[in-house]
């Protein structure tokens, strides 16, 4: 039998008395896209800074290709493949394009000391190859905090692509993008299917994640309300289930 | 760590080069060009209004021994200041680096008091004094990172902690170091080369170049303005923001005692005062080299030219003829104005 590429089991995750997760079970299998759908608070953001060694659950177990991983931190899930475009972009918008690029993992000798040409060629060849940056305004040295909002998420996601990463984590990615900007990422998520990667897809928008995800997670007030395969449920049928959810809490 | 990253890479990327843009290398540098101005534009005040003082080498003779007494704490004060943290307990820790110095010298008295047996005495008393101030910086940063106190609300408090524990080990008395001049550490900290440049501006500019690599083309460097741009972004993106943060702190307490050496040195003379009077003088040279408060952005250059701009302003007043009552507004003049600019030169950079 394959191993999934992510599991989750059981995995809860309290902040004092307050219960954001609960006995979440989770799998990602190889050269598959999640979305993960619920509202406001329902955990979906806790639920992937747990995944990307951020936050560490307070009970549960998580999986990488069949094999238990304790105390995962940032940099032990990076090493394990994942990538993540976080909500709030995570950029450092007073530094400069290749700081960004390289934030937490700066391409240095054995002694720390950067190689900082290294990382302006990498980040020039990714803003023309990858990133499709064309203007002017945009360069390894200019600062992040000029370019606008597409730009941004651009940088992040080439970011998160240029580590090769197996599962690639992407947190409302469309937030606060046009249309146009947001039809690019959504065609930027199918690469990441036909390349055989795997990812998992937060997003608000119920059609953004229809329209690409093989699976659907909807988690409410901390735990995993039902799941589904985009093939046999209906965009309807699903949006239905989804307010149903939000009112009640149960999906029928 | 670096072989960890290297692995992941791909291959190198082809060879890129800039070709040079002026306006952009003027934009790029607005802040560090802008406090170079200033530093010009009084320098030629300075030389016109008194060019008998200012055009001969007396001057900066007394500029090189006085100043960097502060300006080798506003180094490492900058870093911290960029990692949008503040220390105002330096001042205390060069007084305490001191007493663990002559704790330390007195505590080895039964090696006796030859010229060698002194010259090892000494030399293990300053390791003391720097190992004191950087454990001081350790506890600083400790407080700050692990209990969540900003660093502000702490250092004020460290700052009375360590000055009351001088006064309290010293019992409030001062005390010569004449011993110290039997051996080669007072020419080398505070000798003069060719009667003319003091050992202590060799010190300054030796510290300037240590932390100017280690902030700009280190690790610790970049994680220290990802830290002070948007500390979330950093631990989000995995840097150990703690650490780093508490690497500063024991780099500004490391540094101060080494500057509590030199100044002590300079007169061989230790007082429990000592360098309470320059917590502002070097905070001041900080902001006024286009650090910014809020964090993420500031250079070493510029905390260099600013520590000179504030370490030439009493003697200039002086010799261009103006009343001494007068140089603190100037001070402050000159301060608003340079931070005024800063701010401006930052909005138009964005």
């Amino acid at each position: 039998m394959e191993n999934y590429r992510l599991e989750l089991k059981n995995v809860s995750k309290y902040f004092g008395e307050v219960k954001a997760l609960e006995n979440i079970n989770l799998q990602l299998g190889q050269n598959e896209i999640v979305g993960l759908l619920g509202d406001n608070g329902a955990g979906k953001s806790t639920l992937i800074k747990i995944i990307t060694g951020y936050h560490q659950p307070s009970s549960g177990e998580i999986y990488f290709n069949g094999n238990k991983v304790e105390n995962l931190t940032v940099p032990k899930a990076r090493k394990l493949g994942v990538e993540t475009v976080y909500q709030e972009r995570a950029l450092a918008e007073l530094q400069t394009l290749w700081r960004n690029i390289f934030l937490g993992r700066e391409i240095c000798n054995s002694l720390g000391f950067l190689d900082i040409q290294r990382m302006k060629d990498e980040t020039h060849y990714l803003m023309t190859q990858s990133m499709g940056f064309t203007s002017h305004a945009v360069s390894p040295d200019s600062r992040v905090g000029k370019y606008s909002g597409g730009e941004k998420q651009g940088v992040a996601i080439v970011r998160a692509l240029f580590f090769e990463a197996d599962i690639i984590v992407l947190d409302e990615p469309t937030m606060g993008l046009s249309l146009k900007e947001a039809a690019k990422l959504i065609s930027f998520v199918r690469g990441i299917k036909e390349a055989g990667k795997s990812a998992i897809f937060i997003d608000h928008n119920i059609f953004h994640v229809y329209d690409v995800a093989d699976r659907v997670v909807v988690i409410d007030r901390g735990k995993v309300a039902g799941e589904f395969l985009t093939k046999n449920i209906g965009l309807n049928e699903l949006m239905e289930k989804m307010v149903r959810v939000a009112e009640s809490g149960s999906l029928d | 760590m670096a072989s960890q990253t290297d692995s992941s890479l791909p291959a190198p990327a082809p060879h890129y080069k800039v070709p040079f843009n002026l306006r952009r290398f003027i934009r790029m540098n607005s802040a560090q060009i802008g406090i170079l101005g200033v530093f010009i534009v009084l320098w030629l005040i300075f030389i016109i209004s008194a060019p008998n003082t200012f055009l001969s080498p007396q001057i900066y003779s007394a500029f090189m021994t006085s100043t960097p007494f502060f300006a080798i704490m506003a180094i490492p004060l900058t870093v911290i200041v960029i990692a949008k943290e503040m220390d105002l307990s330096f001042p205390s820790i060069t007084a305490m680096g001191m007493v663990a110095f002559s704790f330390v010298y007195n505590g080895t008295a039964m090696l006796g008091d030859t010229t060698l047996s002194t010259t090892a005495r000494v030399g293990v008393a300053i390791l003391a004094a720097l190992i004191t101030g950087t454990i001081i910086g350790w506890i600083n940063g400790i407080i700050v990172v692990k209990i969540g106190i900003p660093s502000l609300v702490v250092t004020i408090g460290t700052q009375f902690f360590w000055r009351g524990a001088v006064l309290v080990l010293t019992s409030g008395t001062n005390f010569p170091l004449e011993y110290i001049k039997k051996t080669f550490f007072y020419p080398l900290f505070v000798g003069k080369i060719g009667g003319f440049l003091p050992m202590q501006m060799i010190w300054l500019i030796i510290i300037t170049v240590a932390v100017w690599a280690l902030l700009n083309r280190h690790r610790f460097g970049a994680h220290i303005y990802l830290t002070g741009d948007n500390i979330n972004s950093a631990e989000l993106m995995g840097v150990n923001t703690g650490r780093t943060r508490i690497q500063a702190f024991m780099l500004v307490g490391g540094v101060s005692a080494f500057a509590g050496l030199i100044a002590s040195f300079y007169i061989a003379y230790f007082w429990p005062n000592m360098g309470s009077g320059y917590l502002l003088n070097t905070l001041a040279a900080v902001f006024l080299g286009g650090t910014s408060v809020f964090g993420g952005t500031g250079t070493i250059l510029g905390t260099f030219l600013g520590t000179f701009i504030i370490g030439s302003i009493d003697a200039a007043t002086v010799a261009v003829g103006l009343t001494g009552f007068l140089t603190q507004l100037i001070y402050g003049f000159i301060i608003v104005l340079s931070v005024i600019m800063h701010s401006y030169l930052r909005k138009r950079g964005e």
